[in-house]
């Protein structure tokens, strides 16, 4: 080992000079003594704006949220949690995506608060809160809604193809044939973000091995990639591609710029499996659509699958971590009781979200649009698993290469068994 | 062509040179004594003692400069593509492990193949181009303003603008190309999602980009060639081609040598436009060195290995540069107007 000194200092110097962020300040634990929450930037950081300002209004110490711009939060926050200027409380996606945080002994375990607080902890919906946890530590708080990914469909499209949704593989397949017929393209899909082209894998792995499959790869094991279920997984999307159940232009298209929902709304493409996020999207970009003919339905089973089929993936929810050097412990422990409150909740519901504690279930009759909301938390609170977007769950170094290889399966550039090789390799 | 005025006004009187052609020849600065002649020269060197000649000390702010921005980032990354660190905490000494995997990493070798390719391109394509617009442009034609008003254009955008209003027009879906291409009986066209023409693309856009830059150069290089060699060349019955084969061409080899080592330097580290065109894709096809460098550290926060393909890049653009200007003779200060 070398002088560690050294080595801090050159690392601090290198991460300044390579991250322009990295030096410019912007709101840190140091130099007042506000407690400082980072937010992700959105329209939604009302919520916790209205607890911070009922959090100061009974608390000494003051809070303040600091917003972080969207597109490069993690890096944001990565940078600023190896510098003196790291939040006391910070929003994050639980998982992979705190897992170095976790390594660095840097984030307050939770769990003797939640023990301490059995009725704040069994507010949340068990598996969600699980969600906050690595490798069995408590280490997040739920603190928005549940964006779990949904087969949404164009209601107008169907109608005119005069076809069902799907209830199972064959009715996808049968789908993909009917609709090409119709000059429609299936399934919209952005194939230029890869992370979209992940949720079909994680649904098929999940129906046809468990679970189990995916839970054996968190943990480190890459020889779990061998499981049949992921070369099966890959050879039916495989399929799905040849049959052009995704038409031949996607490698391109983004989701982040909205074409993929576009694609959808306009009728140009019958289906589309995205987060429950794509609702609002669509509310944004077409209004009338949205309410009128936008449907929506579980991922199908799959015949002879051993993974339960209510079981979901996506993104249980975001979550609140704590810095474990922060000057506010009390204080930010207790900031983390106001994300059960009924007011709390109150503001989820009336943005759109759906929340993940137990007492939601009228709440969300209050949502703008309850239907969606009410079959959103219903899939969610009778899943038996909700598994995590693989690129939050797995460490970054491991995740990256991951998606590339995802991308290449659904480009054709690599076959299924090369797929399930170069994902062992990592 | 030469694309340049071989006539001026005092030659046409002195010749009565036929090659009057070009009515808009302009205003040539008049002629003097040229500075840096021999005779100039002594007497400046006379000079020198009172006006006082730089010494060691003047070049202490530059090298502070470069010490502090660029050898100590490059020991520090040197440093670090020595150990393991993802940006917390402590960076952990590994040794070569960085380096042994570098040399084995089957993305690395795509990459470098990639950037070399780009590179390679990026000079057959922008060079010829430049070269013939640049010359053109030091002319005297009436449409030369306008026209090098346009060409100039993209220079004025910033990398990142040009890069999303080509990626909008290459669209696959919503894209002026998703009308065109059906029309052209093509099918859909999907320019960015396809493994070669992605790439290609990359380098259309860079083209698009530098062309004028580099035109700029050369207009500069071809407004400095004296006339009287074109004159010299006109009464020995050179016509345009061969002028600009045995003048234009010899005279502005220098400006072709800092030209290129701006392409190659520049296409080596080229960045911006693949992160925001192609983010490395399809797959890994536009994953150039840069860019994998940007993926290794601030996706996969292997920051180790991250320097360690930075490293390696900036030794690489180090070694072809001074090759470049070793091999061209551009280090040997030879001037153009040797023995006029």
């Amino acid at each position: 080992m070398r002088t560690p000194r050294l080595g801090s200092v050159a690392g601090a110097t290198a991460l300044c000079l390579l991250a322009a962020t990295a030096c410019s300040g912007g709101g840190g634990g140091d130099g007042d003594d506000r407690m400082h929450v980072w937010m992700y930037q959105d329209t939604l950081v009302v919520v916790q704006e209205g607890a911070v300002e009922r959090f100061n209004a009974e608390s000494e110490t003051e809070a303040v949220i600091d917003e972080v711009p969207g597109d490069n939060y993690e890096e944001r926050l990565r940078t600023a949690m190896g510098s003196s200027e790291r939040p006391d409380v910070f929003f994050n996606w639980g998982g992979g995506s705190i897992e170095p945080y976790v390594e660095q002994d840097m984030l307050q375990p939770l769990d003797d608060m939640l023990a301490d607080n059995p009725e704040f902890a069994d507010s949340f919906i068990p598996s969600i809160l699980e969600a906050g946890q690595v490798s069995g530590v408590q280490y997040g708080i739920p603190l928005r809604g549940t964006q779990p990914v949904i087969l949404f469909y164009n209601e107008t499209v169907f109608e005119e193809a005069g076809v069902e949704p799907p209830e199972t593989w064959d009715d996808i397949l049968g789908l993909v044939d009917t609709l090409q017929e119709e000059g429609v393209t299936p399934f919209a899909l952005a194939g230029a973000d890869p992370w979209t082209e992940q949720m079909w894998l994680q649904y098929l792995v999940d129906r046809i091995g468990g679970p189990e499959v995916f839970a054996r790869i968190v943990e480190g094991d890459s020889e779990g990639w061998r499981d049949p279920a992921v070369l099966e997984a890959a050879q039916m999307v495989q399929e799905l591609v040849d049959d052009g159940a995704f038409g031949d232009s996607y490698a391109s298209v983004s989701y982040t710029e909205g074409a993929a929902s576009a694609l959808l709304s306009e009728g140009r493409a019958a289906m589309h499996l995205m987060g429950s996020w794509e609702y609002s999207t669509i509310l944004d970009q077409d209004e009338e659509f949205a309410r009128e003919n936008l449907g929506y339905v579980e991922f199908p089973p799959i015949e002879g699958g051993e993974g339960d089929p209510d079981n979901v993936v996506g993104n249980p929810t975001n979550f609140f971590s704590v810095t474990a050097e922060t000057d506010h412990m009390d204080a930010a422990l207790e900031f983390l009781t106001y994300t059960s409150e009924e007011e709390y909740v109150a503001d989820m519901v009336e943005n759109g979200e759906v929340p993940t504690t137990t007492n939601a279930e009228e709440a969300v009759a209050d949502s703008p649009s309850p239907d969606f909301a009410t079959f959103q938390y219903e899939m969610v609170r009778d899943a038996p698993h909700f598994q995590l977007s693989w690129d939050q769950a797995l460490p970054p170094e491991v995740a990256t290469p991951m998606v590339t290889e995802i991308e290449s399966l659904f480009n054709g550039q690599s076959t299924p068994e090369q797929f399930v090789d170069a994902l062992a390799a990592l | 062509m030469t694309g340049r005025s071989s006539s001026q006004e005092t030659g046409d009187t002195m010749t009565g040179n036929p090659a009057a052609e070009d009515p808009g020849a302009g205003n040539r600065p008049p002629r003097g004594p040229r500075p840096g002649g021999p005779r100039d020269g002594s007497a400046a060197r006379a000079a020198a003692p009172r006006t006082g000649r730089p010494g060691p000390l003047w070049a202490v702010p530059g090298l502070l400069y470069f010490a502090f921005f660029a050898a100590l980032p490059m020991v520090l990354v040197a440093y670090l593509s020595l150990t393991s660190w993802g940006g917390l905490g402590t960076p952990r000494f590994i040794g070569m492990e960085n380096w042994s995997r570098l040399v084995a990493d089957p993305l690395m070798r795509q990459a470098v193949w990639l950037s070399l390719m780009l590179t390679a391109l990026s000079w057959i394509v922008q060079t010829p181009i430049s070269l013939l617009l640049g010359v053109w442009a030091a002319g005297r034609q009436r449409s030369r303003a306008v026209l090098s008003a346009v060409f100039f254009l993209p220079l004025l955008l910033s990398s990142a603008a040009i890069a999303l209003i080509w990626k909008a027009l290459l669209d696959p879906n919503f894209g002026p190309l998703a009308w065109l291409g059906p029309r052209l009986g093509l099918g859909s066209v999907d320019v960015l999602g396809g493994t070669n023409s992605a790439f290609l693309m990359i380098v259309f856009v860079s083209a698009w980009q530098f062309i004028p830059l580099h035109m700029l150069l050369y207009q500069g290089g071809a407004r400095q060639i004296p006339p009287s060699l074109y004159q010299a060349a006109e009464i020995d019955g050179a016509g345009r081609l061969l002028a600009f084969w045995h003048i234009t061409l010899p005279q502005l080899r220098h400006t072709i040598t800092t030209s290129s080592v701006l392409m190659v330097v520049g296409s080596l580290t080229y960045f911006d436009t693949v992160l925001i065109m192609t983010g490395g894709g399809p797959g890994t096809s536009t994953t150039i060195v840069p860019f994998l460098m940007y993926r290794a550290g601030f996706e996969s926060w292997e920051l180790g290995y991250a320097s360690t393909v930075a490293f390696t890049l900036v030794l690489v653009a180090t070694v072809v540069s001074l090759l470049m200007v070793r091999f061209t003779g551009f280090g040997k200060m030879r001037s153009t107007r040797e023995g006029m």
